[in-house]
């Protein structure tokens, strides 16, 4: 590729092809969301059985193509057909014998199979509605970072050119020069998304000024939070964004190599964007002279090998160079000194993402969304004790109350809101105390809380807040790489105490001992793992420390969770004596006759929780 | 992560020896290995072994010219690689944050029960191995596990026998 022309050359062509989005002609185009959560769901059965159907039928107008993710992780397989100049219609929960009716009455009959629509499918969605687009999880979405993702087929450069691909790398090369490029990213106002929130077009400008004979673009997509897959569906539904998104960086910042850090974990993510990357050598748009424009960028991918410190920008780029995934103290920072001593620019895959738009569409066009300051939108997965659990994008600003019972879909089983995690083992909980507050990074972390990366875990009444905060220092102290003490030793000693609660054997006191070990953690570790290890445990404790003192002081678990502190019972009145609970005990601990009161013995009882699933009559509670 | 070091007897083929001196010469070039390839190399010596034994480690060392410690050091600081084989059939329950409020660890409780093995183990038959893991992205599907390449969602303790015994026949 040499020219604009020669791009838009491209652009028109696949446009037509794609004829839905364009006008003219009655192609109906069928896609298939092949992510991982729809692979996982069983989308590759479905999308062959969709091939064969309409192979074997001869329907040269239908167009099958694979994309990313929809976003409702949930209902997958998700297949949706798309005709012009008619609302798209969703098909949620598609299996294999699904298909042959929907080939049948909609795409050969021109009706849609109302029952296997999302309306058809989901509850909470009223029958009439067959486009996800009219649901309340879509509604109050504004898709802007994953505006190609479950839209264009992801191994398909000409349909990521066809949605205006490469055209704001073309702009850059060929009319803006680097610091041009730097001050429209500064203008948008557009901060990291990988969870510090540092403005993106300062970073690119510190590593701009300084001089080296090689500098270096590096993406983080090693998505440490468990529980997050933001990262994870842009490379799969959109890989060529960030191959555009590096290469502007690259000429803005003076770096001519980049290199995409990717878990080990997302095999699809990997094969999608080295297909990109093999893509975008073949037509010249990496390599030497991009563009005619003299400027040259090479890629790389390398895999992590599963160890949640090198997501932290210095132990990424210490991994990259084949190392154990240490970090490194900083100063120097990256941009002085980073990947192999080489001045450095290091930002996350849905930063990166934002970049094309904002080249294109303007700063201004950014800037209109969010609060005064956090721009843009932020891509959040949804999970945990929500209906609706998938992958959002909301403007800055959005409440929480809006993401959890509009979009999410309120709490399943009517159980009520506890909390919501935000920011993974480095984050803190947002309690229903702070349901109205606009959500942008500056008022999370007023809260305690944190933006972080964007995963969203709900917990409802059942779950318990020590537990929670025990789970991340389990994490945590499994994730210390043992370089610094304070927290090598700190975060054990935190989780010893942790556990001493939850077993029952903790004091009043143990809770001033936690809070002095977690401030002491906090300010003496090295990198940003340990400065933030603590963060569960204050926030847990600051904003429920009722809970706490439950379990310290009444020896008690109000959420029924921690099994030291439970005692199940049967409540005489309901046990009808069928005696199932007995048979299904491991150890034998009920004893009772047919037809009289069950009793369980509480010393013999190991807390399986075997009898309460089994009884039909809800006669045995936990307490 | 404390791993557990296998001490099986190796097993290396001459053939298995020959692709990984094959995957080495592919990051090499005048005799070199680039020395920052080293994780891919014992990524793809993984995928050769099933596992990196130590004699494995040794082919490493010396035909990239790393000392022994350097790889074994790596070895042990990422959790992928495993330095004892695994079974069979792995199964790999998701311990990531979505899954475990969704309640994954009862789930990995009842396979652990059921196979008579702890999480990190390898039943004596060498069928199965159980381990946990941390989010394989699937999180809309929580609580997740991974049985070798398939993946099974929405899961409840009372799966759990019913899927396992698929495998055992
Ligand atoms: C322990 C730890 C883990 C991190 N994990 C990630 C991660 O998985 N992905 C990510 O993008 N950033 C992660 N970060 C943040 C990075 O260090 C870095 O700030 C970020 O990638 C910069 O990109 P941005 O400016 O685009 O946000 C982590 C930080 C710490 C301290
Ligand atoms: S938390 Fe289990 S798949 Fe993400």
């Amino acid at each position: 590729m040499k020219s604009l022309n020669e791009l838009f050359a491209v652009r028109d062509e696949a446009r037509k092809k794609m004829t839905v989005r364009d006008g003219g002609g009655d192609v109906i185009r069928v896609v298939v969301g092949m992510a991982t959560c729809g692979i996982a769901a069983g989308a590759r059965p479905v999308f062959s059985a969709l091939s064969d159907e309409i192979s074997a039928r001869g329907l040269a107008n239908v167009d099958v193509a694979q994309t990313g993710c929809i976003g409702m992780c949930q209902y997958e397989p998700i297949l949706e057909v798309l005709e012009n100049g008619k609302e798209k219609v969703t098909y949620v929960q598609v299996t294999a014998d699904k298909v042959a009716k929907i080939v049948e009455q909609h795409l050969i009959g021109g009706k849609p199979v109302a029952e296997y629509t999302v309306g058809g499918v989901v509850d909470s969605v009223a029958d009439s509605v067959f486009s996800v687009n009219n649901t309340d999880f879509y509604k109050k979405q504004r898709r802007a970072t994953l505006r190609n993702c479950g839209v264009i087929n992801p191994e398909s450069i000409e349909e990521y050119i066809a949605a205006d691909g490469f055209g704001a790398l073309a702009k850059c090369l060929l009319e803006l020069d680097p610091n041009e490029v730097i001050g429209i990213i500064k203008d948008s106002g557009l901060r990291g998304r990988g969870g510090a929130g540092f403005p993106t077009g300062l970073k690119w400008s510190f590593t701009a000024q300084n001089y080296a004979d090689q500098k270096y673009v590096v993406c983080n997509a090693d998505e440490g939070d468990p529980g997050a897959f933001m990262d994870r569906s842009v490379l799969e539904g959109d890989p060529y964004c960030v191959v555009e998104a590096m290469t502007i960086c690259g000429y803005a910042t003076g770096a001519t190599e980049g290199y995409v850090y990717v878990r080990a974990e997302y095999p699809i993510a990997v094969a999608r964007l080295q297909k990109a990357i093999d893509k975008c050598l073949e037509l010249g748009l990496l390599g030497k002279n991009i563009f005619g424009s003299g400027f040259d960028f090479n890629l790389q991918i390398r895999l992590g090998a599963g160890a949640f410190v090198c997501g932290e920008e210095t132990a990424l780029m210490t991994s990259i160079e084949g190392n154990r995934g240490e970090p490194r103290p900083r100063p120097p920072y990256p941009a002085v000194k980073g990947l192999f001593g080489k001045p450095t620019t290091e930002n996350n895959v849905e930063t990166f993402a934002n970049i094309p738009q904002i080249i294109w569409r303007g700063a201004e066009w950014f800037a209109s969304m969010g609060t005064e300051k956090s721009k843009g939108t932020k891509v959040f997965a949804l999970g945990g004790k929500i209906n609706n659990t998938g992958l959002v994008e909301i403007p800055m600003g959005v409440t929480l109350r809006e993401v959890v019972e509009d979009i999410g879909g309120g709490i399943p089983n009517g159980k009520k809101f506890k909390a919501a995690q935000t920011g993974g083992p480095s984050g803190g909980c947002i309690p229903a105390s702070y349901f109205d507050i606009p959500m942008d990074y500056d008022n999370l972390v007023g809260i305690g809380a944190m933006m972080g990366s964007g995963g969203l875990i709900v917990m409802d009444e059942e779950t318990c807040m020590v537990d929670i905060a025990k789970f991340f220092l389990d994490f945590t102290v499994d994730e210390s790489c043992g370089k610094c003490t304070p927290c090598r030793i700190g975060t054990k000693r935190l989780y010893g105490l942790l556990e001493k609660i939850t077993e029952g054997n903790g004091t009043l006191d143990d809770l001033d001992k936690l809070e002095e070990l977690c401030r002491y953690i906090k300010d003496n570790s090295l990198c940003g793992l340990g400065q933030t290890a603590p963060n569960p445990v204050l926030s847990t404790l600051s904003r429920f420390r009722d809970e706490y003192e439950a379990h310290v002081i009444d020896k008690k678990c109000p959420a029924g969770v921690c099994k030291s502190l439970l005692s199940y019972e049967i409540i005489a009145d309901k046990c009808k004596g069928c005696t199932a609970c007995a048979r299904v005990c491991p150890v034998d601990a009920i004893s009772g006759t047919v037809k009289a009161p069950h009793f369980v013995h509480k010393d013999k009882c190991i807390k399986c929780g075997a009898c309460m699933t089994r009884c039909k009559f809800d006669a045995i509670i936990k307490k | 992560m404390k791993k557990k070091i296998s001490t099986l007897p190796f097993k290396g083929t001459p053939e298995q020896a020959e692709q990984l001196m094959a995957v080495i010469a592919g990051v090499s070039s005048g005799g070199h290995a680039d020395k920052s390839m080293l994780m891919h190399v014992m990524q793809q010596a993984q995928s050769i072994y099933g596992y990196l034994p130590y004699e494995v480690q040794v082919m490493i060392a010396q035909g990239m010219d790393v000392p022994l410690e350097k790889v074994y050091g790596v070895a042990t600081f990422y959790s992928q690689f495993a330095l004892a084989p695994k079974g069979e059939y792995n199964v790999s329950v998701c311990l990531g944050t979505a899954c475990y409020v969704k309640g994954s660890q009862n789930v990995l409780d009842k396979i652990c029960e059921n196979l008579g093995v702890e999480p990190g183990e390898c039943t004596e038959d060498g069928r199965f191995s159980v381990e946990a893991c941390r989010c394989i992205g699937a999180c809309g599907l929580a609580p997740v596990m991974m049985i070798n390449e398939d993946v099974y969602g929405k899961l409840v303790e009372g799966d759990v026998d019913g899927i396992l015994q698929k495998y055992k026949i």
